[in-house]
């Protein structure tokens, strides 16, 4: 008796999980970025230790609400390039690990920057069957043509994910590529997971230490 | 921080940087890593390192200082007013690019800012819908299919490419501020935007610190990347876009284990090197930049050797 009302609560659970996947999917890529963007944005603008530079809460808020949205796994794999079929899966783990870290980091300090811009979410030029989409933001400043931030976006099983984001037509993901195969060569899988996690301490220590070193 | 110690500290600084300068130029124009696109690496290098000690010991000093000095509307005046009067090249260039609608809007930006705006200190064309513009001799030049050439690293500078630097001379011979004469206010002008973008740039620079693994590398890589983007107006053509190819990325987490049996893979992994930054197995060199690249550095100005 027991074991079927459990089995009925796991059916049931299962349930719930597929009609969030269901409900997460009907949000389409370019509503989706808007409202993370807004909501961040808004959370941003009315916490005082955010403003006073609490960073500890600025990587909590990114890990809350935008993580998320991303596919860290895909731009990992697209980062690290012809070297991602040659890594072990604990090293694939690792890899994804270090990068997300240093990803959220330097986040972080992008919207520790931000400074009240405003924000143009551009039409979305898609299909509606296309499973493969970019969205595009503007960032508008006063005397400065405007930033253009493109997310790419794939539809996967539990909603829209990013896979790269061009900040200014540099492509994060891209950006990363010569410096992860570089390192590769130069030490191995091992060597580009080395160099990622002792860049992810030195930034831990704050951005003081590198220019104290000089 | 008095004065004295200020100075001393820059001349320090400066003297490393030109020893470092000229330890690097003698190691000659090496090649540490054989990326086609940047064949005097070894020379840009020592460009690069020059540069970062020069903004460590002046520029971000005095950047800094400007952005604690200057109130916020003050600086927004001085940088409006600059990009008020580059808004006059912006659109011979787009002219020449064969936009004589952008070119019509950059000059109307220009009517308007000048004399609504007094003299380009307020961007009142933006409020009414004229878009702020990015051109130059080099975008054009690129509009026209000229190729981008070697990556070089000019002192000062900064990034650029043959192509670039050509674009660059036309961008500064018909500069109306290095044209401004009589000579003292040209000096004033010039100075004091070199120190408006260097105080623009200065959280972007911080960001860039954080992110990159080897500096040098990502900021040629993203200069590259930017250059393209901009010859496009935004939308470079979609075929050559540093695009992920579905077998690598990873469908499912650890997914990618099912990489190697999957028939596209090898086909994958030649769009990921075509379309990105590596675009052929160059011959593995020795290289000595693994480590992170910390600040300015001059120690890690020889490289390859």
């Amino acid at each position: 008796m027991q074991s079927l009302a459990r089995a009925a609560a796991a059916f049931a659970a299962c349930l719930a999980l597929a009609a969030t996947a269901r409900a997460q999917d009907l949000v389409p890529p370019d509503v989706l970025v808007k409202n993370v963007t807004l909501e961040v944005v808004d959370i941003v603008k009315k916490d005082k230790d955010i403003q006073a530079g609490d960073r500890r809460k600025v990587i909590d808020l990114i890990q809350t609400k935008v993580l998320p949205h991303f596919n860290f796994e895909a731009m990992t794999a697209s980062a690290v390039g012809r070297h991602w079929a040659k890594a072990t899966p604990e090293q694939r783990a690792r890899l994804v690990e270090e990068f997300r870290t240093l990803l959220v980091r330097t986040y972080a300090s992008s919207i520790a920057a931000y400074r009240d811009q405003k924000f143009d979410f551009r039409p979305l030029r898609a299909k509606p069957t296309d499973t493969d989409v970019t969205v595009t933001v503007r960032i508008l400043q006063s005397g400065a043509e405007p930033i253009q931030l493109e997310y790419d976006m794939e539809k996967r099983p539990g909603g829209w994910k990013v896979w790269d984001v061009r900040i200014a037509g540099i492509s994060l993901v891209a950006n990363y590529r010569t410096e992860f195969d570089n390192a590769v060569r130069n030490g191995g899988i091992d060597g580009l997971i080395k160099a990622l996690q002792a860049k992810n301490t030195a930034i831990e220590r704050g951005p003081t230490t590198a220019e104290r070193k000089s | 921080m008095s004065r004295d110690t200020l100075g001393a500290g820059w001349g320090a600084k400066l003297r490393r940087a030109a020893a470092a300068l000229l330890v690097a130029l003698s190691a000659g124009c090496a090649t540490p890593n054989g990326d086609p696109r940047d064949p005097i690496e070894g020379f840009n290098r020592a460009m690069f390192s020059f540069n970062e000690a020069f903004d460590q010991a002046i520029g971000k000093p005095v950047a800094t200082a400007y952005r604690e000095v200057i109130p916020g509307p003050v600086r927004t005046w001085v940088r409006n007013f600059f990009s008020n009067i580059a808004d006059l090249f912006i659109g011979v260039n787009n002219l020449l690019q064969g936009k004589p609608a952008d070119a019509l809007s950059d000059w109307a930006r220009f009517a308007f800012n000048t004399t609504i705006g007094l003299f380009g200190i307020n961007d009142v064309a933006s409020d009414m819908g004229f878009e702020k513009h990015d051109e130059d001799f080099g975008q054009t030049f690129g509009r026209w299919g000229v190729p981008d050439g070697a990556y070089i690293v000019w002192p000062f500078l900064g990034s650029s490419t043959v192509r670039d630097t050509v674009g660059l001379v036309f961008d500064i011979g018909l500069d109306p501020v290095w044209r401004h004469e009589p000579r003292d206010p040209r000096r004033f002008m010039l100075v004091l935007r070199a120190v408006g973008r260097r105080a623009d740039l200065l959280d972007a620079s911080r960001i860039l610190e954080e992110a990159a693994l080897d500096k040098y590398v990502f900021q040629r890589d993203a200069y590259l990347q930017r250059r393209r983007s901009l010859i496009h107006d935004g939308n470079p053509p979609r075929a050559e876009r540093p695009e992920a190819p579905r077998a690598e990325r990873a469908d499912l987490p650890h997914a990618g284990a099912a990489l190697e049996e999957r028939p596209g893979a090898e086909e994958a992994r030649r769009d990921l090197s075509r379309a990105g930054a590596l675009l052929e197995e160059p011959a593995a060199a020795p290289q000595s930049h693994a480590e992170p690249f910390v600040g300015s550095a001059p120690a890690g100005a020889p490289r390859g050797g």
